[in-house]
């Protein structure tokens, strides 16, 4: 039973003693350092053997006013003894640094949850930064939850004082002891964190044992803590998992070793044209570091010049990539044509954000489904692949180097803000178990007569792949429609027509290389199916698992290939009564399954830049089948 | 190539049906490229035509070599991953005016701070041709067409003091029909770097003549032809630049029976970037116009470093991609799983 019991608020009833799942949110000013003590929480929580996941909410502004409710940044895990698929819907305990973390987090928080709150940030200035008129620490508004409170700040700067750093250095220190009262409360080991800050401050050996010494004064607070505070120690089971090696990993980590895994198994370098942008950026950053791999990385002028590089890459015979998010999508739309047009090979990597326009940078949607699947001028189909967690971005990654070049096609890999930062577990991959795709250029010379067709086909539509310095098969390509049978500028009508059929039906064979549909939770019939797509996936799968656990008839199908679509999903949803949709957008996928289907696909839609919760899922469900 | 047959230019030319409008610039310059390559001693095979969108950009489907016609502005970009992928590729990007400085003006700026290893041909008749005679980017103030009935008002670029200004090493002008095409196009190939050429090309159709006032036969005495170590002499010899020491800047000086030094007139010194700014900037019509290698000072190029630097941090490390995928902190769960 995977439906998590909580730890310190018993939601639902349970009688042993050992919790299940416990989610605790970090909040804090954006320079608090939230988002390094989440995800060093999340390496001793991984460490510790329990499943997680993450969802780090941080604002666009790189260093907001101090003290605003705009500039706060936080950090949430869900981790637990039995199966994690969501960051959690509401916190049990929220660590609140200062009064505009506090006021922007705890309506979130579990009636009965735990608030840690660093009373040294209560102050009259920051109260009034964050539009409280009386100290919500003294009036008893927060009177629904736990509430324990002490001078976080001036313990740190007790903490830290051997060390003779100044007032603003020492105060930096402050997230390690709030790090360390959190691995007492969840009996965690140190030893890790301690390796790591002395790595990361191996150039500064007394900053590193100044964090060491707030991280043990933040321990020892618990272990010294009074009995009957609410400030209690809990031990968290590790979580069943299939034996392996296991790591951590983020949605951009794990695309990013995709790609190279993708290209190696193509047997081609990679090509990767960037474009600074959020929440996209960090694949550039990963990927620069892999030289060794065959990577070749190109911070572009701007999001064409990227994908325009990553296009003539693709024409000299390495494996073009580009990666951004839909307004940078946007901007190389036009470059993608070309690339339908010419027929290379392309994968273009999509972290959805909210939007439209700048939208919302730093925080989570998946509205860019239209944009994926239809946005661009002419008759213009390309393969669609959506990611649903991090660890599955990695196949998903591969799965799109595979389409790019076998069916010589721009491919577009979705993704977002949710997955692209968020951390799971992740059981190593055996890449032995991964079967090879190796590209074979065209060389072969020509037979006396014979003239150079660059759009000869195989038995796939895919044209041959002939690399510039190939002796022999000189040849031009371009944007201009070109003759079926030569390659040649062709602007006649029936021509024309051929070639939009034959790109058209190029992608759509593409659905013969990939797996059936399945029904990842119920089975294929029934009253209801919840159909989703990306990174949905978790809450849709815990919804649905508590759905049936009550008894309900209710079915999740998650769509990984958005386009072509499996060849048998028309059939398995019309087998289902009612077919609800739950997507973060206002209705893109569902649009499609009744373009595609004529099913009745009902809509559930969110965008508020968060990511479903549970119970809203089931709601939908509860209304469904009412 | 395992021998080495020499070509000619026929070798260069496609079977395919050159499309400009009769008596257009575009097919001089064709030529006298298809009549360079031989010079050059080049492989088709190893020789990439890019283009943009625009007449001249049709250039890469005449040339018997690998050719990309792309998307508008954007051939320096398709480019720099075509030379990044394969450095011993030798590239050529054919542009126009609107294609290189409109709508493509951040790419070749770009293209040609970064100093990638290739040669762009801008094709400028300071008009939009394809699209029918709207006015350019290079349009001098007051021209009149489609789009600008009264006039345009905007103060054009002008390309090489661009190019210069980006930060190029190489930087040369031509004229479509001259004789001297064909040797400012070997110079380009053989400067290591971006190598800009800037040709005056006549668009027979929309912008006839403009450039006549010193492409015309009897206006040749407004043409500079420079040449490194020679003196800065034009119309026929009669006249020089010289340096105006008291205005730091040019001015033409009369020179009399040959002796230019005694008139002042300066050396051209390719490497020279000062003068190159002045040469480009200075107004024509007071000055001539200043023609072939303007400047030429190699710097290591965009590829030639980046590759090197990828090699170097790959150096001394095995690819292995299961130790890729197994990097960080990991933790071995051994027990078989639980019921759940």
């Amino acid at each position: 039973m995977a439906t998590a019991t909580h730890l310190i608020t018993e939601v639902e009833p349970r009688t042993d003693d050992a919790p299940e799942a416990v989610v605790v949110r970090f909040a804090g000013d954006s320079g608090d350092g939230m988002q390094l003590t989440g995800g060093q929480f999340t390496l001793s929580t991984a460490l510790a053997g329990n499943d997680l996941a993450t969802f780090p909410d941080f604002p666009a502004e790189i260093r907001a006013p101090q003290g605003t409710t705009f500039g706060v940044s936080a950090f949430q895990i869900n981790f637990g003894s039995a199966a994690i698929e969501t960051a959690g819907d509401a916190p049990d305990v929220l660590i609140a640094m200062n009064p505009a973390a506090l006021k922007t987090n705890v309506g979130d928080l579990k009636p009965g949850g735990l608030i840690i709150a660093d009373e040294g940030e209560f102050g009259a200035r920051n109260l009034a930064k964050a539009g409280y008129e009386t100290s919500p620490l003294e009036d008893g508004s927060l009177g629904k939850w736990q509430l324990v409170r002490f001078n976080i700040s001036q313990l740190t700067l007790d903490a830290v004082k051997p060390f003779g750093l100044g007032n603003k250095e020492a105060l930096r220190c402050k997230n390690m002891w709030t790090l360390g009262l959190a691995l007492w409360m969840f009996d965690r080991d140190r030893a890790p964190i301690e390796a790591w800050l002395r790595a990361k401050f191996a150039k500064a050996p007394e900053l590193a044992e100044a964090n060491i010494a707030a991280l043990n004064a933040g321990h020892a607070f618990g272990e010294t803590a009074e009995i009957g505070s609410p400030l209690k120690q809990h031990h968290v089971d590790p979580a069943p998992a299939e034996p392996g090696l296991y790591r951590t990993v983020t949605g951009a980590e794990a695309i990013s070793l995709g790609l190279v895994a993708g290209c190696q198994l193509a047997g081609l370098p990679m090509f990767f044209g960037g474009y600074p942008i959020t929440p996209a950026s960090a694949i550039l950053h990963h990927l620069s570091r892999l030289k060794e791999y065959g990577v070749t990385t190109f911070q572009a002028e701007d999001e064409i010049a990227a994908v325009a590089a990553a296009i003539g890459a693709s024409f000299a015979g390495q494996l073009g990539i580009t990666s951004s998010s839909g307004p940078g999508i946007a901007l190389k739309t036009e470059a993608i044509g070309l690339a339908i047009m010419t027929e290379l090979p392309l994968v273009i990597v999509n972290s959805q954000r909210g939007g439209p326009s700048t939208g919302l940078p730093t925080k989570t949607e998946q509205s860019d489904l239209y944009q994926a699947v239809y946005g661009r001028n002419g008759d213009a189909p390309l393969p669609v692949i959506a990611a649903r967690s991090p660890a599955d971005a990695f196949d998903c990654a591969i799965e799109a180097c595979r389409i790019a070049v076998q069916y010589m096609t721009p491919v577009m890999l979705l993704t977002d803000g949710y997955i692209a930062n968020a951390a799971e577990p992740w059981r190593v991959p055996d890449m032995s178990g991964y079967e090879r795709f190796d590209v074979g250029f065209h060389d072969a010379p020509l037979a006396e007569g014979e003239a150079v067709n660059p759009y000869a086909r195989d038995e796939k539509l895919a044209r041959v792949w002939i690399k510039p310095g190939t002796a022999g098969l000189t040849h031009r390509i371009g944007g201009i429609e070109k003759n079926v049978g030569t390659g040649h500028i062709d602007y006649a009508p029936d021509n024309h027509q051929a070639m939009t059929d034959i790109r058209a039906n190029k992608v759509l064979g593409v659905a013969d290389s990939i797996p059936d549909q399945d029904v990842c939770l119920g089975a294929p019939g029934g009253k209801l199916a919840v159909i989703g797509w990306g990174s949905t996936f978790g809450p849709i799968h815990q919804a649905v698992r508590r759905a049936r656990g009550r008894g309900l008839d209710v079915s999740h199908v998650h769509v990984r290939h958005i386009w072509p679509l499996p060849r048998n999903l028309g059939e398995l949803l019309r087998s289902y009564e009612r077919v609800i949709v739950p997507e973060m957008n206002n209705g893109q996928l569902k649009t499609l399954l009744r373009d595609q289907y004529l099913v009745d696909a009902k809509p559930v839609n969110k965008v508020s830049g968060k990511p479903f919760k549970i119970s809203e899922i089931e709601a939908a469900i509860e209304e469904a089948l009412a | 190539m395992t021998e080495m047959v020499k070509l000619t230019p026929k070798d260069f030319a496609t079977d395919q049906e050159v499309r400009w409008c009769p008596g257009c610039g575009d097919y001089a310059v064709l030529k006298a490229v298809q009549r360079t390559m031989p010079e050059l001693g080049v492989d088709p095979a190893n020789t990439v035509f890019v283009s943009g969108i625009g007449c001249s950009s049709r250039f890469p489907y005449y040339m018997e070599t690998y050719g990309f016609h792309t998307i508008h502005g954007r051939a320096p970009a398709i480019a720099t991953g075509v030379k990044l992928a394969n450095p011993e590729l030798d590239v050529w990007i054919i542009t126009g005016d609107g294609d290189a400085l409109s709508i493509g003006g951040n790419h070749t700026m770009h293209l040609l701070r970064r100093n990638l290893n290739c040669q762009i041909l801008l094709f400028n008749n300071e008009i939009y041709g394809l699209t029918k005679g709207q006015y350019s980017p290079t349009s001098r103030i007051g021209t009149r067409s489609p789009s600008t009935p009264f006039g345009s008002v905007d103060g054009p670029v002008q390309p090489c003091a661009f190019a210069l200004g980006s930060g190029a090493r190489f930087v040369a002008r031509g004229i479509d029909v001259h004789k001297n095409l064909p040797e400012v196009l070997k110079a380009a190939h053989a400067h290591q770097g971006a190598a800009f050429v800037e040709v005056f090309q006549n668009c027979i159709v929309y912008n006839d003549d403009v450039f006549a006032s010193f492409t015309a036969k009897d206006n040749a005495g407004k043409q500079l032809w420079l040449k490194a170590g020679e003196p800065m002499l034009f119309d026929r010899g009669a006249k020089g630049l010289a340096l105006d020491r008291e205005a730091l800047n040019l001015k033409v000086v009369d020179v009399e029976g040959g002796d230019w030094q005694s008139a002042g007139v300066i050396v051209h010194d390719p490497r020279n970037r000062v003068v190159a700014h002045m040469l480009v900037e200075m107004p024509f019509g007071t000055f001539p116009m200043a023609l072939g290698v303007l400047y030429d000072d190699p710097r290591p190029t965009f590829e030639s470093v980046l590759l090197r630097q990828n090699e170097e941090a790959a150096a001394g490390k095995r690819p292995d991609l299961q130790a890729l995928v197994s990097r960080g902190q990991t933790w071995q769960v051994a027990k078989e799983p639980r019921e759940i």
